[in-house]
Protein backbone atom coordinates (compact mmCIF):
# COMPACT_ATOMS: atom_id res chain seq x y z
CA UNK A 1 0.00 0.00 0.00
CA UNK A 2 1.96 2.95 -1.33
CA UNK A 3 0.42 6.42 -1.54
CA UNK A 4 1.44 9.91 -2.51
CA UNK A 5 0.58 12.26 0.34
CA UNK A 6 -0.89 15.76 0.09
CA UNK A 7 -1.04 17.20 3.64
CA UNK A 8 -2.40 20.67 2.77
CA UNK A 9 -1.70 23.92 4.62
CA UNK A 10 -3.77 23.29 7.76
CA UNK A 11 -1.86 20.11 8.53
CA UNK A 12 1.32 22.17 8.84
CA UNK A 13 -0.34 24.69 11.19
CA UNK A 14 -3.55 24.45 13.17
CA UNK A 15 -4.06 20.75 12.37
CA UNK A 16 -0.53 19.45 13.02
CA UNK A 17 -1.89 16.58 15.11
CA UNK A 18 -3.96 15.42 12.11
CA UNK A 19 -0.73 15.17 10.10
CA UNK A 20 1.20 13.40 12.88
CA UNK A 21 -1.60 10.95 13.64
CA UNK A 22 -2.29 10.20 9.96
CA UNK A 23 1.38 9.40 9.34
CA UNK A 24 1.72 7.39 12.56
CA UNK A 25 -1.48 5.39 12.06
CA UNK A 26 -0.98 4.68 8.35
CA UNK A 27 2.64 3.62 8.88
CA UNK A 28 1.68 1.31 11.76
CA UNK A 29 -0.94 -0.26 9.48
CA UNK A 30 1.73 -0.99 6.87
CA UNK A 31 1.10 1.85 4.43
CA UNK A 32 3.84 3.91 2.85
CA UNK A 33 3.28 7.67 2.37
CA UNK A 34 5.46 9.88 0.16
CA UNK A 35 4.80 13.61 0.37
CA UNK A 36 4.27 15.37 -2.99
CA UNK A 37 7.42 17.41 -3.61
CA UNK A 38 6.90 21.15 -3.83
CA UNK A 39 3.16 21.06 -3.14
CA UNK A 40 1.30 24.35 -2.70
CA UNK A 41 -2.12 25.46 -1.42
CA UNK A 42 -5.18 23.95 -3.15
CA UNK A 43 -7.04 27.27 -2.97
CA UNK A 44 -9.21 26.16 -0.03
CA UNK A 45 -12.61 27.88 -0.10
CA UNK A 46 -10.93 31.22 -0.87
CA UNK A 47 -10.09 30.67 -4.55
CA UNK A 48 -13.73 29.92 -5.42
CA UNK A 49 -14.78 33.25 -3.91
CA UNK A 50 -12.33 35.08 -6.17
CA UNK A 51 -11.74 33.34 -9.50
CA UNK A 52 -13.14 30.37 -11.39
CA UNK A 53 -9.89 29.59 -13.21
CA UNK A 54 -7.74 29.92 -10.08
CA UNK A 55 -10.11 27.44 -8.34
CA UNK A 56 -8.98 24.85 -10.89
CA UNK A 57 -5.37 25.91 -11.52
CA UNK A 58 -4.20 25.88 -7.88
CA UNK A 59 -5.18 22.24 -7.27
CA UNK A 60 -4.12 21.25 -10.81
CA UNK A 61 -0.58 22.46 -10.02
CA UNK A 62 -0.38 19.82 -7.29
CA UNK A 63 -1.87 17.11 -9.48
CA UNK A 64 0.77 17.92 -12.13
CA UNK A 65 3.53 17.58 -9.49
CA UNK A 66 2.05 14.30 -8.26
CA UNK A 67 1.84 12.92 -11.78
CA UNK A 68 5.55 13.58 -12.34
CA UNK A 69 6.60 11.55 -9.29
CA UNK A 70 8.13 8.11 -9.80
CA UNK A 71 7.10 5.35 -9.55
CA UNK A 72 3.76 6.27 -11.09
CA UNK A 73 0.41 4.68 -10.33
CA UNK A 74 0.16 5.66 -6.67
CA UNK A 75 -3.12 7.18 -5.43
CA UNK A 76 -2.96 10.59 -3.75
CA UNK A 77 -4.00 10.39 -0.09
CA UNK A 78 -5.61 13.58 1.26
CA UNK A 79 -6.73 13.96 4.90
CA UNK A 80 -8.40 17.40 4.53
CA UNK A 81 -11.89 17.31 3.02
CA UNK A 82 -11.60 20.75 1.40
CA UNK A 83 -8.25 19.90 -0.24
CA UNK A 84 -9.72 16.55 -1.30
CA UNK A 85 -12.70 18.15 -3.05
CA UNK A 86 -10.55 20.79 -4.78
CA UNK A 87 -8.14 18.18 -6.18
CA UNK A 88 -10.92 15.74 -7.05
CA UNK A 89 -12.97 18.43 -8.83
CA UNK A 90 -10.11 19.02 -11.28
CA UNK A 91 -9.83 15.29 -11.98
CA UNK A 92 -13.57 14.97 -12.60
CA UNK A 93 -13.94 18.11 -14.72
CA UNK A 94 -10.88 17.52 -16.91
CA UNK A 95 -11.94 13.91 -17.51
CA UNK A 96 -15.06 15.13 -19.33
CA UNK A 97 -13.60 18.29 -20.89
CA UNK A 98 -10.28 18.24 -22.67
CA UNK A 99 -10.86 21.89 -23.61
CA UNK A 100 -10.83 22.71 -19.91
CA UNK A 101 -7.67 20.66 -19.39
CA UNK A 102 -5.99 22.62 -22.19
CA UNK A 103 -7.06 25.89 -20.56
CA UNK A 104 -5.64 24.77 -17.20
CA UNK A 105 -2.43 23.66 -18.88
CA UNK A 106 -2.03 27.02 -20.58
CA UNK A 107 -1.94 28.58 -17.09
CA UNK A 108 0.29 25.83 -15.62
CA UNK A 109 2.84 26.41 -18.40
CA UNK A 110 3.70 29.67 -16.60
CA UNK A 111 5.13 27.42 -13.88
CA UNK A 112 6.65 24.95 -16.34
CA UNK A 113 4.07 22.28 -15.50
CA UNK A 114 1.45 20.23 -17.34
CA UNK A 115 -1.35 17.94 -16.19
CA UNK A 116 -2.25 14.84 -18.20
CA UNK A 117 -5.23 13.63 -16.13
CA UNK A 118 -3.70 10.41 -14.79
CA UNK A 119 -4.00 11.00 -11.04
CA UNK A 120 -6.45 9.49 -8.57
CA UNK A 121 -7.21 11.51 -5.44
CA UNK A 122 -8.56 9.65 -2.40
CA UNK A 123 -9.82 10.93 0.94
CA UNK A 124 -8.20 9.47 4.06
CA UNK A 125 -11.56 8.00 5.18
CA UNK A 126 -11.93 6.29 1.79
CA UNK A 127 -8.47 4.71 2.14
CA UNK A 128 -8.90 3.73 5.79
CA UNK A 129 -12.39 2.27 5.33
CA UNK A 130 -11.82 0.48 2.00
CA UNK A 131 -8.09 -0.13 1.42
CA UNK A 132 -7.26 -0.94 5.04
CA UNK A 133 -10.71 -1.87 6.30
CA UNK A 134 -12.18 -2.57 9.72
CA UNK A 135 -10.87 -6.15 9.72
CA UNK A 136 -7.28 -4.92 9.54
CA UNK A 137 -7.88 -2.51 12.41
CA UNK A 138 -9.35 -5.40 14.41
CA UNK A 139 -6.23 -7.52 13.64
CA UNK A 140 -3.98 -4.73 14.96
CA UNK A 141 -6.14 -4.11 18.04
CA UNK A 142 -4.12 -4.03 21.27
CA UNK A 143 -6.11 -1.55 23.36
CA UNK A 144 -9.87 -2.06 22.89
CA UNK A 145 -11.55 1.29 23.62
CA UNK A 146 -14.16 -0.48 25.72
CA UNK A 147 -16.81 1.79 27.21
CA UNK A 148 -15.88 4.80 25.10
CA UNK A 149 -18.84 6.11 23.13
CA UNK A 150 -17.98 7.79 19.83
CA UNK A 151 -20.06 10.04 17.54
CA UNK A 152 -18.77 9.85 13.94
CA UNK A 153 -18.77 13.25 12.23
CA UNK A 154 -18.18 13.22 8.47
CA UNK A 155 -18.97 16.80 7.49
CA UNK A 156 -19.66 17.71 3.88
CA UNK A 157 -16.93 17.77 1.29
CA UNK A 158 -15.58 14.23 1.62
CA UNK A 159 -19.15 13.08 0.85
CA UNK A 160 -20.57 15.67 -1.53
CA UNK A 161 -20.88 16.46 -4.37
CA UNK A 162 -18.83 13.36 -5.38
CA UNK A 163 -20.25 10.30 -3.62
CA UNK A 164 -17.25 8.00 -3.89
CA UNK A 165 -17.10 5.73 -0.85
CA UNK A 166 -20.19 6.36 1.26
CA UNK A 167 -23.82 7.47 1.25
CA UNK A 168 -23.67 11.26 0.81
CA UNK A 169 -26.61 11.91 3.17
CA UNK A 170 -26.49 9.05 5.67
CA UNK A 171 -22.83 8.03 5.80
CA UNK A 172 -21.82 4.95 7.78
CA UNK A 173 -18.24 4.16 6.73
CA UNK A 174 -16.80 5.04 10.15
CA UNK A 175 -19.12 2.69 12.06
CA UNK A 176 -17.27 -0.58 11.37
CA UNK A 177 -13.97 1.17 12.19
CA UNK A 178 -15.30 2.41 15.55
CA UNK A 179 -16.59 -1.09 16.29
CA UNK A 180 -13.22 -2.59 15.32
CA UNK A 181 -11.55 -0.22 17.79
CA UNK A 182 -13.71 -1.73 20.52
CA UNK A 183 -15.60 1.53 21.08
CA UNK A 184 -19.36 2.08 21.18
CA UNK A 185 -21.30 4.04 18.58
CA UNK A 186 -23.24 7.16 19.58
CA UNK A 187 -26.24 6.98 17.26
CA UNK A 188 -27.16 10.36 15.79
CA UNK A 189 -28.25 12.03 12.57
CA UNK A 190 -25.76 14.94 12.56
CA UNK A 191 -22.85 13.11 10.93
CA UNK A 192 -23.27 14.70 7.49
CA UNK A 193 -24.55 18.12 8.60
CA UNK A 194 -22.52 21.26 7.88
CA UNK A 195 -20.32 22.82 10.61
CA UNK A 196 -20.48 26.24 8.94
CA UNK A 197 -16.96 26.02 7.47
CA UNK A 198 -15.37 29.48 7.22
CA UNK A 199 -18.53 31.22 8.50
CA UNK A 200 -16.89 30.98 11.91
CA UNK A 201 -14.40 33.60 10.68
CA UNK A 202 -16.71 35.91 8.76
CA UNK A 203 -20.20 35.34 10.21
CA UNK A 204 -19.60 33.88 13.65
CA UNK A 205 -23.23 34.02 14.81
CA UNK A 206 -24.23 31.72 11.92
CA UNK A 207 -21.35 29.32 12.53
CA UNK A 208 -22.06 29.11 16.26
CA UNK A 209 -25.63 28.05 15.55
CA UNK A 210 -24.60 25.16 13.30
CA UNK A 211 -21.83 24.00 15.65
CA UNK A 212 -24.20 24.32 18.62
CA UNK A 213 -26.70 21.94 17.02
CA UNK A 214 -23.97 19.36 16.38
CA UNK A 215 -22.50 19.55 19.89
CA UNK A 216 -26.01 19.39 21.38
CA UNK A 217 -26.73 16.17 19.49
CA UNK A 218 -23.38 14.73 20.57
CA UNK A 219 -24.34 14.91 24.25
CA UNK A 220 -24.00 11.46 25.76
CA UNK A 221 -20.97 10.59 23.65
CA UNK A 222 -17.43 10.58 25.08
CA UNK A 223 -15.92 11.95 21.88
CA UNK A 224 -16.76 13.21 18.41
CA UNK A 225 -14.46 11.98 15.67
CA UNK A 226 -13.73 14.11 12.58
CA UNK A 227 -11.96 13.71 9.21
CA UNK A 228 -11.40 17.38 8.30
CA UNK A 229 -9.29 20.13 9.93
CA UNK A 230 -11.98 22.77 9.47
CA UNK A 231 -14.72 20.63 11.01
CA UNK A 232 -12.31 19.79 13.85
CA UNK A 233 -11.46 23.45 14.52
CA UNK A 234 -15.10 24.55 14.45
CA UNK A 235 -16.20 21.79 16.83
CA UNK A 236 -13.31 22.09 19.31
CA UNK A 237 -12.40 25.80 19.45
CA UNK A 238 -15.73 27.54 20.06
CA UNK A 239 -17.35 25.37 22.75
CA UNK A 240 -17.24 28.21 25.29
CA UNK A 241 -18.95 30.67 22.94
CA UNK A 242 -21.62 28.09 22.09
CA UNK A 243 -22.22 27.46 25.80
CA UNK A 244 -22.48 31.20 26.49
CA UNK A 245 -25.04 31.55 23.69
CA UNK A 246 -27.17 28.51 24.48
CA UNK A 247 -26.77 28.55 28.26
CA UNK A 248 -25.94 24.83 28.35
CA UNK A 249 -22.58 23.17 28.81
CA UNK A 250 -21.38 21.46 25.65
CA UNK A 251 -17.86 20.44 26.63
CA UNK A 252 -16.88 17.56 24.33
CA UNK A 253 -13.71 15.75 23.33
CA UNK A 254 -13.05 16.16 19.61
CA UNK A 255 -10.53 13.79 17.99
CA UNK A 256 -9.33 13.08 14.50
CA UNK A 257 -10.21 9.58 13.24
CA UNK A 258 -6.55 8.40 13.01
CA UNK A 259 -6.06 9.52 16.63
CA UNK A 260 -8.93 7.32 17.82
CA UNK A 261 -7.90 4.33 15.69
CA UNK A 262 -4.24 4.92 16.57
CA UNK A 263 -5.02 4.63 20.29
CA UNK A 264 -6.83 1.35 19.61
CA UNK A 265 -3.86 -0.18 17.78
CA UNK A 266 -1.58 0.75 20.66
CA UNK A 267 0.03 4.02 19.56
CA UNK A 268 0.71 6.40 22.43
CA UNK A 269 -1.23 9.66 23.00
CA UNK A 270 2.15 11.40 22.57
CA UNK A 271 2.79 9.84 19.15
CA UNK A 272 -0.75 10.83 18.11
CA UNK A 273 -0.19 14.35 19.49
CA UNK A 274 -3.31 14.42 21.67
CA UNK A 275 -1.56 17.26 23.53
CA UNK A 276 -2.21 19.53 20.53
CA UNK A 277 -6.00 19.05 20.46
CA UNK A 278 -8.00 21.99 21.81
CA UNK A 279 -10.76 19.89 23.38
CA UNK A 280 -9.82 16.69 25.21
CA UNK A 281 -11.65 16.45 28.53
CA UNK A 282 -10.30 15.05 31.79
CA UNK A 283 -13.20 12.61 31.84
CA UNK A 284 -12.15 11.26 28.43
CA UNK A 285 -8.51 10.83 29.48
CA UNK A 286 -9.67 9.02 32.60
CA UNK A 287 -11.73 6.56 30.55
CA UNK A 288 -8.77 6.12 28.22
CA UNK A 289 -6.51 5.40 31.19
CA UNK A 290 -8.95 2.69 32.22
CA UNK A 291 -8.74 0.97 28.81
CA UNK A 292 -4.93 1.15 29.00
CA UNK A 293 -4.82 -0.67 32.34
CA UNK A 294 -7.39 -3.20 31.18
CA UNK A 295 -5.31 -4.04 28.10
CA UNK B 1 -35.80 46.62 -7.90
CA UNK B 2 -37.16 47.28 -4.43
CA UNK B 3 -34.43 45.37 -2.65
CA UNK B 4 -31.61 47.12 -4.49
CA UNK B 5 -33.15 50.53 -3.86
CA UNK B 6 -33.58 49.89 -0.15
CA UNK B 7 -29.94 48.98 0.30
CA UNK B 8 -28.84 51.72 -2.10
CA UNK B 9 -25.93 49.78 -3.54
CA UNK B 10 -23.64 51.31 -6.12
CA UNK B 11 -23.14 48.48 -8.54
CA UNK B 12 -20.84 50.26 -10.98
CA UNK B 13 -20.42 48.32 -14.19
CA UNK B 14 -23.87 46.79 -14.42
CA UNK B 15 -23.87 45.78 -18.10
CA UNK B 16 -20.83 43.60 -17.43
CA UNK B 17 -22.53 42.12 -14.37
CA UNK B 18 -25.67 41.41 -16.38
CA UNK B 19 -23.57 39.55 -18.95
CA UNK B 20 -21.92 37.41 -16.30
CA UNK B 21 -25.27 36.76 -14.66
CA UNK B 22 -26.58 35.47 -18.00
CA UNK B 23 -23.95 32.70 -17.84
CA UNK B 24 -25.05 31.78 -14.33
CA UNK B 25 -28.68 31.88 -15.44
CA UNK B 26 -27.90 29.30 -18.11
CA UNK B 27 -26.54 26.99 -15.38
CA UNK B 28 -29.87 27.06 -13.49
CA UNK B 29 -32.26 27.50 -16.44
CA UNK B 30 -34.13 24.19 -15.88
CA UNK B 31 -35.04 25.20 -12.28
CA UNK B 32 -38.66 24.30 -11.50
CA UNK B 33 -38.84 26.40 -8.29
CA UNK B 34 -39.60 23.36 -6.13
CA UNK B 35 -37.75 24.76 -3.11
CA UNK B 36 -35.74 21.61 -2.33
CA UNK B 37 -32.63 23.85 -2.17
CA UNK B 38 -34.23 26.04 0.49
CA UNK B 39 -35.35 23.03 2.50
CA UNK B 40 -31.84 21.53 2.33
CA UNK B 41 -29.80 24.64 3.19
CA UNK B 42 -28.27 24.73 6.69
CA UNK B 43 -27.77 28.53 6.51
CA UNK B 44 -31.20 29.48 5.18
CA UNK B 45 -32.26 30.79 8.62
CA UNK B 46 -29.75 33.64 8.28
CA UNK B 47 -30.51 34.60 4.65
CA UNK B 48 -32.56 37.58 3.50
CA UNK B 49 -33.75 35.70 0.38
CA UNK B 50 -34.37 31.96 0.44
CA UNK B 51 -32.21 30.07 -2.08
CA UNK B 52 -35.29 29.29 -4.20
CA UNK B 53 -36.24 32.97 -4.27
CA UNK B 54 -32.68 33.97 -5.22
CA UNK B 55 -32.63 31.49 -8.12
CA UNK B 56 -35.93 32.95 -9.33
CA UNK B 57 -34.35 36.43 -9.41
CA UNK B 58 -31.35 35.01 -11.28
CA UNK B 59 -33.71 33.51 -13.84
CA UNK B 60 -35.45 36.86 -14.20
CA UNK B 61 -32.11 38.58 -14.76
CA UNK B 62 -32.56 40.89 -11.76
CA UNK B 63 -28.83 41.39 -11.21
CA UNK B 64 -29.12 44.27 -8.73
CA UNK B 65 -31.47 42.38 -6.43
CA UNK B 66 -29.30 39.26 -6.47
CA UNK B 67 -26.11 41.18 -5.67
CA UNK B 68 -27.89 43.24 -3.00
CA UNK B 69 -28.78 40.09 -1.05
CA UNK B 70 -26.50 38.28 1.40
CA UNK B 71 -27.88 34.89 0.39
CA UNK B 72 -25.07 33.66 -1.85
CA UNK B 73 -22.42 34.89 0.60
CA UNK B 74 -23.99 32.70 3.29
CA UNK B 75 -23.39 29.49 1.31
CA UNK B 76 -20.90 27.30 3.19
CA UNK B 77 -20.50 24.91 0.23
CA UNK B 78 -22.03 21.86 1.95
CA UNK B 79 -23.41 20.70 -1.45
CA UNK B 80 -26.67 19.43 0.07
CA UNK B 81 -28.80 21.40 -2.43
CA UNK B 82 -26.62 20.19 -5.32
CA UNK B 83 -27.05 16.61 -4.12
CA UNK B 84 -30.82 16.85 -3.74
CA UNK B 85 -31.84 19.12 -6.64
CA UNK B 86 -34.37 17.04 -8.64
CA UNK B 87 -33.18 18.78 -11.83
CA UNK B 88 -29.56 17.89 -11.09
CA UNK B 89 -28.41 21.53 -11.28
CA UNK B 90 -24.89 22.56 -10.14
CA UNK B 91 -26.29 24.98 -7.56
CA UNK B 92 -23.25 25.24 -5.26
CA UNK B 93 -21.02 25.87 -8.26
CA UNK B 94 -23.42 28.55 -9.52
CA UNK B 95 -23.23 30.18 -6.06
CA UNK B 96 -19.44 30.21 -6.47
CA UNK B 97 -19.92 32.13 -9.72
CA UNK B 98 -22.13 34.65 -7.92
CA UNK B 99 -19.37 35.12 -5.32
CA UNK B 100 -16.86 35.69 -8.15
CA UNK B 101 -19.24 38.18 -9.77
CA UNK B 102 -19.61 40.14 -6.52
CA UNK B 103 -15.95 40.03 -5.36
CA UNK B 104 -14.44 42.75 -7.61
CA UNK B 105 -17.36 45.08 -6.83
CA UNK B 106 -16.45 45.31 -3.11
CA UNK B 107 -20.08 45.50 -1.99
CA UNK B 108 -20.28 46.91 1.56
CA UNK B 109 -22.72 44.28 2.85
CA UNK B 110 -20.30 41.51 1.82
CA UNK B 111 -17.20 43.19 3.29
CA UNK B 112 -16.17 40.59 5.90
CA UNK B 113 -16.16 37.72 3.39
CA UNK B 114 -14.42 39.84 0.76
CA UNK B 115 -11.57 40.84 3.06
CA UNK B 116 -11.22 37.34 4.52
CA UNK B 117 -10.88 35.60 1.16
CA UNK B 118 -8.74 38.34 -0.41
CA UNK B 119 -6.20 38.20 2.43
CA UNK B 120 -6.27 34.40 2.39
CA UNK B 121 -5.53 34.17 -1.32
CA UNK B 122 -2.86 36.93 -1.11
CA UNK B 123 -1.08 34.87 1.50
CA UNK B 124 -1.18 31.89 -0.88
CA UNK B 125 0.22 33.99 -3.73
CA UNK B 126 3.11 35.19 -1.55
CA UNK B 127 4.10 31.93 0.16
CA UNK B 128 2.56 29.16 -1.92
CA UNK B 129 0.87 27.99 1.27
CA UNK B 130 -1.49 29.91 3.48
CA UNK B 131 -0.04 31.35 6.68
CA UNK B 132 -2.99 31.31 9.03
CA UNK B 133 -1.76 33.85 11.59
CA UNK B 134 -0.51 36.31 8.98
CA UNK B 135 -3.69 36.45 6.94
CA UNK B 136 -5.98 36.57 9.98
CA UNK B 137 -3.97 39.55 11.36
CA UNK B 138 -4.30 41.40 8.04
CA UNK B 139 -8.01 40.53 7.92
CA UNK B 140 -8.59 41.90 11.43
CA UNK B 141 -6.60 45.05 10.65
CA UNK B 142 -8.62 45.76 7.51
CA UNK B 143 -11.97 45.07 9.16
CA UNK B 144 -11.16 48.04 11.48
CA UNK B 145 -13.41 46.71 14.22
CA UNK B 146 -11.48 46.78 17.51
CA UNK B 147 -13.83 44.23 19.11
CA UNK B 148 -13.53 41.60 16.38
CA UNK B 149 -10.06 40.20 17.28
CA UNK B 150 -11.22 39.81 20.89
CA UNK B 151 -13.72 37.15 19.81
CA UNK B 152 -10.77 35.06 18.58
CA UNK B 153 -8.17 36.08 21.18
CA UNK B 154 -8.76 33.10 23.49
CA UNK B 155 -8.48 30.65 20.63
CA UNK B 156 -5.39 32.44 19.27
CA UNK B 157 -3.66 32.10 22.63
CA UNK B 158 -4.49 28.39 22.83
CA UNK B 159 -3.13 27.86 19.31
CA UNK B 160 0.08 29.76 20.08
CA UNK B 161 0.61 27.88 23.34
CA UNK B 162 0.56 24.68 21.31
CA UNK B 163 2.94 26.11 18.74
CA UNK B 164 0.32 25.73 16.00
CA UNK B 165 0.54 29.34 14.88
CA UNK B 166 3.25 31.93 15.41
CA UNK B 167 3.23 35.70 15.17
CA UNK B 168 4.62 36.55 11.73
CA UNK B 169 5.23 39.85 10.08
CA UNK B 170 3.63 39.96 6.64
CA UNK B 171 6.41 39.41 4.15
CA UNK B 172 6.69 41.41 0.96
CA UNK B 173 8.10 40.53 -2.43
CA UNK B 174 6.54 39.24 -5.61
CA UNK B 175 5.58 35.84 -4.23
CA UNK B 176 6.15 32.18 -4.94
CA UNK B 177 3.03 31.73 -7.07
CA UNK B 178 3.12 35.24 -8.58
CA UNK B 179 3.74 34.03 -12.15
CA UNK B 180 0.85 31.58 -11.99
CA UNK B 181 -1.51 34.18 -10.51
CA UNK B 182 -0.51 36.72 -13.17
CA UNK B 183 -1.11 34.22 -15.95
CA UNK B 184 -4.56 33.33 -14.58
CA UNK B 185 -5.49 37.01 -14.31
CA UNK B 186 -4.31 37.64 -17.86
CA UNK B 187 -6.38 34.69 -19.18
CA UNK B 188 -9.49 35.80 -17.29
CA UNK B 189 -9.23 39.39 -18.52
CA UNK B 190 -9.13 38.43 -22.18
CA UNK B 191 -12.14 39.79 -24.05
Amino acid sequence: MKYLYYPGCSLEGTAREYDSSTRAFMTAMGADLTEIEGWTCCGASAAEAVSELLTLVLPARNLALAEAMKPSGRDILVPCSACYLNLKRVEEKTRVSHALRDRINEALAADGLAYQGRTRTRHLLDVVSRDLGAAAVARHLVRPLTGIRVAPYYGCQCLRPYAVFDDPESPRSMEPLIAAAGADLHPWTMGAKCCGASHMNTKMEVGLKLVGAILEAARGADAVVTVCPMCQMNLEAYQRQVARQSGTDCTMTILYLPQLLGLAIGLSPEALRLDLNLAVTGAFLEKLQHTATAA
Amino acid sequence: MALAEETAIELGTMPEAAEALAEIRAMVQPCIQCGTCTGSCPNEFAMDLTPRHMWRLVLLGRTEDVLASRTFSLCSACYMCTLRCPRGLPLTEAIGRLKQLAAPRHLPHLRSGDLFYRNFIDSVRRHGRVREMEFMSLYFAQMMNPWLPLRYAGMGMRLMRRGKVALQLPSRGSGRLAKLFEKVAEMENRP
